[in-house]
């Protein structure tokens, strides 16, 4: 048994890394063909009836396509620059996420602001809630900062279920759909316009990763790498590292408040219910299911976490039974995730010396 | 045709769910049964019980051109969905939520089949005040959607009935430890109290309260109102426990035997709450259709302008789509069983 | 703030308090003792805790026991249920380290890995018990029942309350005695001070961690045996709650810390109680969490700091 889930998950990791090869011997042209068609197919061939019997035959496909799979991918790709960029483990990414819709639930429902004003106000209350928590709680040392996170979430839940002005536990109802923008049918927004949202969804994340892209490659990036491989040793090289771990946090957090934003304005109801521990716990397995740190990775991770469930409700009494399994299983045979990051894999290959988890390592031969 | 059905068939609340839609079955099949004009089938959604895929249903649904529904099933996922079909034009009958809201947000294409949280919570709140004689009670609740609802409507009708609202506290449904609530009560010694909640927590609340030396009346709403109450309260100390619920239980009453000896030889077990309820609305929808309304707004107007006479009660709709006479059935625990003891009036603002 | 409410209510919210905290106190046990040795945030282990109390109700069923059950029943009928219990938990705890840690250990993961392991283990058990067994509360038989010994202030000491209080004394010390003074507790403390060292010294390693997840799976054994008489319910997800709780009684108490442990759980117990009488309950978690980030911010390693490898007797 063991021997073929070790094989299975040998030959599911190969696959995945001769592709990656494959992709990366193209010459330009070839790569933007590539890329190219990948858009086509993402705007024309996904949200299509055909394709939404055989994804989604119980629901609206391009309402799923929005939420939960575009959300999820949004949510990992921003909790991917604090765990997979920076190496900080956060348990309580929910919490920005809710921030976010909350923003947007109050400032349209009691101020009229409208969507487009929403989203950068959204964002920036997201990153200054991520500064005023990370701010004293990032000179901890990592499983610190996990039960840190862990109960700020917890705060935030019974915070927006016992404070007025978040309507408690009967939430807020009729937060306005975004304004529509000219007559053209795929940016009207409201009941019944459910690819409108996919298209903007899909916009956000092309957003999101091109921004992320940038940053990774700036200098904050090269810190983030410097501070997950040695910590001490990027200290004393002067990298600013509890700033550079600051800045993560901050740009996770704002990642998830800019979700929380769409969702909102799109969901048009939302409740403490809707913003639980379990959204992180996924969030964070999306993340690392995929590959933390690989944009690509996480974007798959969190496109099979959000479809499963909906594709096979029938079977959703044993389906985290079985996500379970799956997920001890990818951790023993391909810790680094389905699609690893490549610096990553190098990274981790460095560090096995000192044995992740504390325990000095066994020589594989020990292994029975 | 094709009429839909909103509620959660799989996941926890799965059992609420599937008694909902066997009602709604059975309606429909003995409709067919009697080869009818136009022919009608069910269109099932599995919300999961979950707001956050509410939007993707209610599409689903009104992509698939149903022209009416039963349902939603929960009052998280009604405030999402509801004004989805609303806009669609698909009248919406829900036989189980009861939060005070949805009748409240101007939507003309909901209906309720049952009495809501702010009829069942005031009539708690004079059961107790009047015929109980209860001049103190402790109101606790467990800040979920439902459970606050009704309390919130039993501490605001207390007021009127010049009683005092000695404790209000709110524990945590999933937590264990009931302590400090039963400490705050057990201070102030109210000659009752009120828990708006479900059954599991009602349970442990129970019977912390009565180990801690609590000998007043005990009261909780239609969440409660299940076995299982017993069960989780350990036995003894839920006995003399009072529940109210705006369902009736039809198993016992003559108007319901047929359609119990029916439900049980289609679905193998007899009816569960809101199954008669469910088939109540399903019939009204039904009869509209019968009458010759083929769409929405039809069968809305039909809804809206006549009288179904059900097995739980007179089908009468107000303008904002709550029914009219609804009464409150008040239930004991006696011997360790929940038997109904009577009924309070459905009083209270029906705004 | 109810200023009132904790004054009337504050020998019976300590009382309430110090109870539960006892249960969390040995509950954190489990945390901190794979966290000193293994630097692992032992994810899975509030589902070490609700297999004990699943096991300690199916022996109550089994042995017949009913509600009130007074003498040698009483007592034989406990002390089998805390047995079984101690013996269902260590037996979840090591399973856990042999199918989910080791591979990944001897693999060398990092621990973000091992903590996903940990995660995707604990849905596995908890789905285990609710597509297997039940989603619903199971009744525990009472067979303690309660009445009271005394009073402090207005709070009611019960025969249970002492159990609980005195059955977690005992287990903290056998614990710390055991980890002091034994060559087992030795190896612990050696591993958790220096691996690489300890292996040179002659420690087995895989051994010694076993030793660590079952003493830990031990006392989650006796804690959910407390659970059950005190609360006489559990579900698959009974040790959610209580397990982050008891997590956090480590980390405040100083994670890999024995005599953190009982100090943060005892803590714990105690805010948790006059919070709720001060606030109302509905803030309850608020207050442990806020007091938490506070007092990390003071002293980053928690109130006693970070030293299973220096547990001295």
């Amino acid at each position: 048994m063991t021997a073929v889930l070790r094989s299975a998950g040998r030959a599911a990791g190969t696959g995945a890394d001769n592709l990656g090869a494959a992709y990366r011997r193209l010459p330009l042209p070839g790569r933007l063909l590539l890329v190219a068609l990948a858009y086509v197919v993402l705007a024309f061939g996904l949200p299509t009836t055909a394709v939404a019997h055989v994804m989604a035959p119980n629901s609206s496909w391009p309402l799923v396509l929005f939420f939960p799979i575009g959300g999820y991918v949004l949510l990992s790709l921003g909790l991917n620059v604090v765990v997979g960029e920076a190496g900080m483990l956060d348990l309580g990414y929910v919490a920005f996420y809710a921030v976010g819709a909350y923003t947007m639930a109050e400032l349209a429902t009691k101020h009229h602001w409208d969507f487009w004003l929403v989203l950068p106000v959204g964002l920036v209350l997201a990153a200054i809630s991520g500064l005023v928590l990370g701010a004293p709680t990032l000179r901890l040392r990592g499983d610190y900062l996990a039960i840190v996170t862990l109960g700020f979430g917890q705060i935030i839940d019974q915070a927006v279920n016992n404070v007025g002005w978040t309507g408690g536990p009967q939430g807020i109802t009729a937060i306005p759909h975004p304004p529509s923008v000219g007559s053209v049918s795929a940016l009207n927004y409201g009941f019944g316009h459910d690819r409108s949202y996919y298209y903007l969804i899909l916009a956000a994340i092309f957003l999101v990763v091109f921004a992320i892209g940038r940053l990774k490659r700036s200098r904050i990036g090269r810190g983030w790498v410097a501070i997950r491989e040695d910590e001490d040793a990027a200290e004393l090289m002067g990298v600013p590292t509890y700033r550079f771990r600051l800045w993560a946090f901050a740009i996770g957090a704002s990642v998830g408040g800019f979700t929380g934003v769409f969702y909102a304005a799109q969901a048009t109801f939302i409740d403490p219910g809707q913003f639980t521990y379990a959204i992180s716990v996924l969030i964070l397995v999306c993340v690392v299911l995929g590959g933390s740190g690989n944009t690509v990775g996480v974007i798959l991770g969190a496109f099979v976490v959000a479809w499963l469930p909906e594709r096979f409700r029938q079977f959703d009494k044993y389906r985290i039974l079985v996500f379970g399994i799956a997920l001890i299983a990818l951790m023993i045979f391909r810790p680094e995730g389905l699609i690893p990051s490549r610096r990553r894999r190098a990274e981790q290959r460095d560090v096995l010396v000192g044995g992740g988890m504390g325990a000095p390592l066994v020589p594989p031969e020990d292994e029975p | 045709m094709k009429i839909g059905f909103f509620g959660a068939l799989s996941g926890d609340n799965q059992a609420l769910g599937q008694h909902i839609l066997d009602g709604e079955k059975l309606a429909v099949q003995q409709y067919m049964a009697a080869s009818p004009k136009v022919a009608v089938t069910i269109d099932p959604f599995d919300s999961q019980g979950d707001p956050a895929q509410a939007n993707n249903g209610a599409q689903k649904l009104i992509g698939d051109h149903i022209v009416a529904l039963l349902g939603p099933a929960f009052s998280g996922e009604s405030k999402a969905a509801n004004p989805q079909f609303a806009a669609a034009q698909i009248p919406h009958v829900t036989a189980s939520a009861t939060n005070v809201a949805l009748a409240q947000s101007g939507d003309n294409y909901f209906f309720r089949a049952l009495a809501d949280d702010g009829q069942q919570g005031p009539a708690d709140a004079d059961y107790l005040a009047k015929t109980v004689g209860a001049k103190t009670v402790a109101v606790i609740d467990d800040n979920s959607s439902y459970g606050l609802g009704l309390a919130d409507a039993v501490r605001a009708e207390l007021k009127t009935d010049g009683a005092t609202d000695a404790v209000d506290d709110h524990v945590d449904p999933k937590g264990q430890d009931y302590s400090s609530t039963v400490n705050k009560i057990v201070a102030a010694h109210p000659a009752a109290v009120f828990y708006g909640g479900y059954y599991d927590a009602a349970g442990r609340l129970i019977n912390q309260l009565k180990s801690k030396g609590f000998t007043g009346t005990f009261m909780s709403g239609d969440g409660s109102e299940d076995p299982n109450f017993i069960t989780d309260a350990g036995g003894a100390p839920a006995e003399g426990a009072l529940l109210s619920s705006p369902g009736a239980d039809v198993t016992t009453q003559p108007n319901g035997a047929a359609f119990t000896a029916a439900y049980t030889k289609a679905f193998g077990q007899g009816p569960e709450i809101y199954s008669a309820e469910a088939y109540d609305a399903t019939n009204f929808i039904l009869a509209a259709i019968k009458a010759g309304n083929t769409t929405g707004p039809a069968i809305n107007t039909y809804l809206h302008n006549n009288t179904y006479q059900g097995i739980t009660k007179t089908l009468k709709f107000q303008a904002n789509g709550n029914v009219t006479s609804a009464s409150i059935y008040i239930y004991k625990v006696e011997n360790g069983k929940i038997v109904e003891i009577g009924t309070a009036n459905g009083g209270g603002s029906n705004s | 703030m109810h200023l009132h409410d904790f004054v009337t209510q504050f020998w019976p919210s300590t009382v309430d308090g110090l109870t539960l905290g006892a249960i969390y106190a040995l509950f954190a046990l489990g945390y901190t003792l794979v966290y000193g040795v293994l630097k692992l945030i032992n994810f899975a282990h509030s589902e070490v805790f609700m297999v004990g109390t699943m096991a300690a109700m199916w022996v109550l069923h089994l042995t017949g026991a009913t509600d009130g059950e007074v003498g040698l029943t009483l007592v034989g009928a406990l002390l089998l249920a805390a047995a079984v219990a101690m013996a269902g938990s260590a037996a979840t705890a090591l399973t856990l380290e042999r199918v989910a840690y080791r591979p990944l250990r001897r693999r060398g993961a990092s621990r973000l890995a091992a903590l996903i392991s940990a995660i995707g283990a604990s849905f596995v058990l908890q789905q285990t018990f609710e597509d297997f067994y039940s989603n619903q509360y199971s009744a525990v038989p009472r067979v303690l029942a309660q009445h009271v010994l005394f009073h402090i202030g207005a709070g009611q000491v019960t025969n249970i309350v002492v159990l609980i209080i005195v059955a977690a004394a005992v287990m903290m010390v056998a614990l710390e005695r055991t980890v002091a003074l034994t060559k087992l507790g030795r190896g612990i403390r050696a591993v958790a001070q220096d691996p690489e060292t300890a292996t040179l010294m002659g420690v087995n390693i895989d051994r010694t961690i076993m030793v660590t997840f079952l003493l830990g799976g031990l006392m989650a054994g006796v804690a959910a045996v407390l659970w059950d008489v005190r609360f006489a319910q559990t579900r698959f997800d009974i040790g959610f709650l209580p397990g982050i709780k008891a997590f956090t009684a480590a980390v405040l108490g100083g994670i890999g810390n024995i005599r953190g442990a009982l100090l943060g759980g005892i803590i714990i117990g105690l805010l948790e109680l006059y919070g709720a009488s001060l606030f109302g309950s509905q803030w309850r978690d608020t207050t442990v969490f806020v007091v938490l980030v506070a007092v990390l911010l003071f002293r980053p390693t928690g109130l006693l700091g970070e030293s299973l490898s220096r547990a001295r007797a």
